[in-house]
């Protein structure tokens, strides 16, 4: 599992004018890892996931995303990737059942495939009396779990998740904790944002990127110990306090 | 292909699960239709008149018949003197009286000259000069009645023709007018709201890392809403046809094409308004000043554009509706081919690609 990297960045730089987004960062996130993408706002997080998403073309550097190359074959990576935004991006005057079927769909999914993956879905999230229940009409908890399910509907190698628990409250955080381990042991890499600084100790490994620049990249243990610090909070505020750029 | 048709059909469910917006969208067609054609219209039917009669011989008698007999007016009183003229229309009742000299038929069959008068309430002038040409046409219509047993037929007859609408209908202007406001409004701010709503949502992130293509996602889009438009342009000719009484003399086929044509123009331009904007209030008032506004001055149907100063003249140019309204108005109204309408296809044409290359490329560098 170590040395099966599925996500390879090389001093990957995005540049708008004259702001350096994402300085040169390089990293290396392997199959089945949970990866932390940590950053104070405007640290160059989203930018940088645009990037590797193929809905951005990087100003110079080298990047592989399930061994597809993000200049040339973005076409593939899309395929293989699956996404998930703090908005939860599910249609809320969409069903339940509506909306794996759409996206499975546009995944091109056939029928029969899609119609297992219904069964499979509304049975592992409990969903058997929702399934005909328009999204608006449900918990927020299960909104989300749901957008998750929905994300990876198509089993791709990578899922990138951009602040998923926004909002939510810390038990149902950590039920979706235990939806992202499933995911992550059945091979699927796990690449996360987040503010809260209590899911980056749930990570395998975290980054750190302060003014567009990855600062420090090592798992939640060692970190700790390299800052000296007694809770991932206490490290990224360090890391985060040298920042000369805000928002 | 199957991508695709997920989202076309995902684009149903939204269409369907907003009852209010589907009921707007089908209904304004049909209220703007009878609006229009029974409420704002420059025909006056049964305008109540009163008639002063001094002559009170057989000519007077017929022609007041004739006026009488006709579904434009209704004569509401008889006067008798000049004096009770002007309280008749200060009552408010009637909008035109018509005075007959003493010795109207002797002047007439023996001076070969008579004069007639019409006194109209000039308040609404627009009424006012519709009543004076319809009680025209009646005189006129009986001087030829008359002329036919007179041996030396002496009078001049001036003959007025209202081409292909002999009876100044106003449904033959605005049924075209309304195609293209209803085109316009379901196809561009539909489309555009449509769009706007997704990047609100966040969805449209979700959509743009998938493999499908940014342009079959538009397509997607739009298709819904033109089937919805192609929908509105039949119940449109449906209730001109049968309840205004305006004929399609042209080819219906050609007419469909053309509407298909301008239905992607107006998509473009819904398009381009979508990648201008990311909320859907802006979206809407985009939609309303830049297509609505434009659409009901510029078109031609509301204001005739031969009377605007040059500048507006050729700023009318550039708003496609001119062009399609000019169009159905040939079509539907004159019955011509697309011999004489190649030109204003054409523009449309050059119009829609132009459109659609802008805000495909907008939509693009949006990603970059």
């Amino acid at each position: 599992m170590k040395n099966e990297p599925v996500i390879v960045v090389e001093k990957l730089t995005k540049q708008f004018g004259n702001f350096i987004a994402v300085d040169g960062i390089s990293f290396e996130v392997n199959k089945g890892e949970i990866f932390g993408f940590l950053g104070a706002n405007g640290a160059g997080k989203t930018t940088a996931m645009r990037m590797l998403c193929g809905l951005s073309i990087p100003t110079s550097g080298k990047a592989k995303v399930a061994g597809f190359d993000i200049y040339q074959q973005t076409e593939n990576i899309k395929k293989n990737i699956g996404y998930m935004s703090q908005k939860f991006s599910l249609y809320e005057d969409l069903t339940v059942k509506e909306n794996i079927n759409f996206y499975a769909g546009i995944y091109g999914l056939n029928e029969n495939q899609i119609k297992d993956k219904i069964n499979y879905l509304v049975h592992h999230l409990h969903l058997q009396h929702q399934q005909n229940t328009l999204v608006k009409a449900l918990p927020l908890g299960w909104k989300q779990k749901l957008a998750f399910s929905v994300a990876i509907v198509h089993d791709p190698a990578i899922v990138f998740l951009d602040e998923p628990t926004g909002g939510v409250d810390p038990v149902t955080r950590r039920e979706f904790w235990e939806m992202i381990y499933d995911a992550s042991e059945k091979g699927i890499t796990i690449f996360v944002t987040t503010h809260y600084m209590d899911e980056a100790e749930y990570c395998n490994r975290v980054s750190i990127m302060v003014d567009g620049r990855i600062e420090a990249l090592d798992s939640p243990k060692k970190l700790k110990q390299n800052f000296e610090c007694v809770s991932m909070d206490e490290v990224f505020l360090k890391l985060a306090r040298k920042a000369t750029r805000s928002e | 292909m199957k991508q695709f048709f997920a989202f076309v059909k995902k684009e149903f469910f939204h269409i369907w699960r907003d009852k209010r917006t589907l009921f707007i969208l089908m209904g304004i067609p049909i209220t703007q239709i009878i609006i229009f054609g029974f409420a704002l219209t420059n025909e006056v039917k049964n305008a109540k008149i009163a008639v002063l009669d001094y002559a009170r011989d057989n000519v007077s008698q017929q022609l007041i018949q004739k006026i009488a007999a006709n579904k434009y007016f209704q004569i509401d009183k008889s006067l008798y003197s000049y004096q009770q003229v002007e309280p008749a229309f200060k009552e408010g009742k009637i909008k035109m009286a018509i005075v007959f000299p003493q010795n109207f038929a002797s002047d007439l069959l023996h001076g070969n000259k008579a004069q007639l008068q019409f006194i109209t309430d000039a308040t609404d002038p627009n009424v006012a000069t519709t009543l004076v040409n319809y009680a025209n046409a009646i005189v006129k219509d009986y001087q030829t009645d008359i002329n036919k047993t007179t041996v030396y037929p002496y009078t001049i007859e001036t003959e007025i023709r209202m081409m292909y609408n002999p009876e100044l209908k106003g449904a033959y202007s605005f049924v075209p007018g309304v195609m293209a406001l209803i085109l316009m409004l379901t196809c561009a701010m539909m489309t555009s709201i449509a769009i706007v709503k997704e990047k609100e949502m966040g969805t449209m992130e979700v959509i743009l890392v998938s493999p499908l293509k940014p342009f079959r996602v538009i397509l997607a889009k739009a298709v819904p809403y033109m089937l919805l438009s192609m929908i509105n342009v039949i119940s449109i000719l449906l209730l001109s046809v049968f309840v205004l009484d305006v004929p399609i003399r042209g080819s219906l086929l050609l007419l469909l094409s053309e509407s298909l044509l301008f239905t992607i123009t107006s998509l473009a331009l819904g398009l381009l308004i979508s990648s201008l904007t990311n909320s859907q209030q802006v979206a809407m008032l985009f939609s309303f000043l830049g297509l609505f506004l434009p659409t009901t001055v510029f078109s031609g149907y509301m204001f005739p554009i031969e009377n605007m100063p040059i500048p507006l003249q050729i700023i009318s140019n550039i708003v496609p509706a001119k062009w399609y309204y000019n169009i159905v108005k040939a079509i539907m109204i004159k019955g011509l081919g697309i011999a004489s309408v190649w030109k204003e296809t054409l523009i449309l044409l050059a119009m829609t690609i132009v459109l659609f290359t802008v805000s495909i490329k907008k939509f693009k560098t949006r990603l970059a």
